[in-house]
């Protein structure tokens, strides 16, 4: 047996790794000023904002009622709108149903692209062009659910069962009889599943997309905060949680049902 | 026979009511909304948005004197990677508190899952307006929400990673006389050592998108002269802002998911 096989492997890399890393942590943190003094000081700063929270001003709820509404009524419409857009791209995008490599790679590169930008960056845009308002929160949900909901829709797309489809071609249907009779039938239950998964996801998005002017509750995080009501804050935090928790529990039940 | 009859009429039954229910909610939905509000401007700005978008503003991205783009996205880089580590580094251990498989108690994990799913609750953003108050407006606010809206969600999918674990080694070494910290350096850690660097890479992407949105409400990064173009409609700006956020974001998912694949 060699003796140079038996010899630990150089650890070399392993450590110029570790202190490139601690390098980068230490330069980020000079980069943000992070100072833990200055945390230490904020400290009580946050225990009074936090004192203050307490109790929530309950009587609050029913001026931020209509607010609440306008949230989950712009996710509701964001959500919808994306998941039509979604369905096109993501068939484009599916390797199995799109043949050619043009399409359905540039179908990709713009799911992907719209992906990229954040959602709070979207509402700010929209509210550039509708002006202040749900119609630009609507406009930011929409284009985000559209990324999410394709990119989910066609990972599965492409691994449906492709027995169906071959049977059917054989037999001579056309591709929008394929796609009719082939693929949504298997897809559905799924693409079901991801729109009520992205609706969600945007409860919680819409909820703060008020912080940019895009419409719904945001707005009032910021005007409670910004006037030092903290106890309205609170009261805002709580109603908002717990929609967030009810919805979140009847997507999950009917989701578990769908698959 | 009759009975299956039954059972498919119900089903029928069933499917009617909820496409009423549906459409019922998207009555409501669509009412109020004050569609005849959108500005008249709105094509206007669409269009210098994207001519901006083709046409941006090159000699933002490097300034020796005064902000530019580069800088704005290192800050937000910075932010990203502080807040991430920050999480890492505190989720560790409050994840073993949190893993069922360590403590023969129950409430012990219990306890951890429920303060782990606490944290988790409050959203990124509020985190930050709150930590602007505490700390002053900045790029440490912003570090200090992502860390802590980070710290809830490490802790929760190390806690899953430790609780997949394999025992055997960890009884090996204990039946040779190993203390517990010895078993807890040479049986545990290495186990999940991979998934936790996977998990911890991930979050670290999925923090640089937050960090980019951060300075919108003051939080530092690139966020906040993002928004500063757009309120003053400086489009060419807005423009290459977009473009270095599109290609950041898109770099640091492309390192992400190839050292993961790596990993796994």
């Amino acid at each position: 047996m060699n003796r140079d096989r038996l010899q630990k492997p150089s650890n070399i890399k392993a450590y110029l790794t570790f202190i490139l890393f601690i390098l980068l942590v230490w330069g980020s943190a000079v980069r943000v000023d992070a100072d833990l003094g200055k945390l230490i000081l904020g400290f009580p700063e946050m225990g009074r904002i936090l004192r203050e929270m307490w109790p929530p001003d309950w009587g609050y709820f029913p001026k931020i009622a209509d607010a609440m509404l306008e949230t989950i009524r712009m996710a509701i419409l964001g959500t919808t709108f994306g998941a039509i857009l979604a369905v096109p791209i993501s068939l484009l995008s599916a390797r199995n149903i799109t043949r050619s490599p043009i399409l359905y790679l540039s179908a990709r590169l713009m799911m992907n692209l719209i992906r990229t930008i954040p959602n709070l960056l979207l509402a700010a845009l929209f509210v550039a062009i509708f002006g202040i308002g749900p119609i630009a929160g609507i406009g930011a949900l929409t284009l985000f659910s559209f990324g999410l909901i394709a990119k989910l829709t066609y990972e599965s797309l492409e691994t449906i069962e492709k027995e169906p489809l071959e049977a059917m071609t054989a037999v001579g249907a056309t591709k929008s009889q394929l796609i009719v009779f082939g693929v949504i039938p298997q897809i559905l239950p799924q693409f079901i599943s991801y729109v009520l998964f992205t609706f969600e996801v945007n409860i919680r998005a819409a909820a703060v997309l008020g912080l940019v002017g895009a419409g719904g509750i945001g707005l009032y995080y910021d005007r409670t905060l910004g006037l030092m009501q903290y106890e309205r804050a609170s009261s805002i935090i709580l109603f908002t949680l717990a929609i967030v928790l009810l919805i979140d529990y009847f997507s999950v039940k009917i989701r578990e049902k769908l698959i | 026979m009759k009975h299956k009859v039954n059972k498919q009429r119900k089903k029928h039954w069933r499917g009617w009511f909820v496409a009423f229910l549906v459409i019922l909610v998207y009555i409501w939905a669509f009412q109020g909304l004050p569609f005849a509000e959108i500005k008249s401007t709105a094509g206007e700005v669409t269009a210098s948005i994207f001519s901006g978008l083709l046409h941006p503003d090159w000699n933002y991205v490097y300034d020796p004197e005064g902000e530019d783009l580069l800088r704005g996205l290192l800050d937000t880089l910075c932010i990203a990677l502080l807040g991430t580590v920050i999480a890492a580094i505190l989720g560790i251990p409050f994840a073993f508190w949190a893993a069922n498989n360590l403590s023969r108690r129950r409430w012990v994990s219990g306890s951890g899952k429920v303060f782990f799913s606490i944290v988790r609750t409050l959203p990124e953003l509020i985190l930050a307006l709150i930590f602007v108050v505490a700390v002053g407006p900045g790029s440490y606010a912003g570090v200090l929400a992502l860390a802590f809206h980070s710290f809830g969600m490490l802790g929760k999918l190390y806690a899953e990673a430790i609780e997949s674990i394999d025992f055997g080694p960890a009884e090996a070494l204990a039946a040779a006389g190993a203390t517990r910290l010895q078993i807890l350096w040479f049986a545990i850690l290495p186990q999940v050592f991979s998934a936790f660097l996977s998990q911890t890479i991930y979050r670290f992407e999925l923090n640089v998108r937050a960090a980019s949105i951060l300075g919108m409400i003051g939080a530092g990064g690139i966020g906040t002269p993002l928004l500063f173009a757009l309120s003053t409609r400086h489009w060419e700006r807005v423009g290459i802002i977009l473009l270095g956020i599109i290609l950041m974001v898109t770099m640091i998912d492309l390192l992400s998911g190839h050292i993961r694949k790596k990993l796994a």
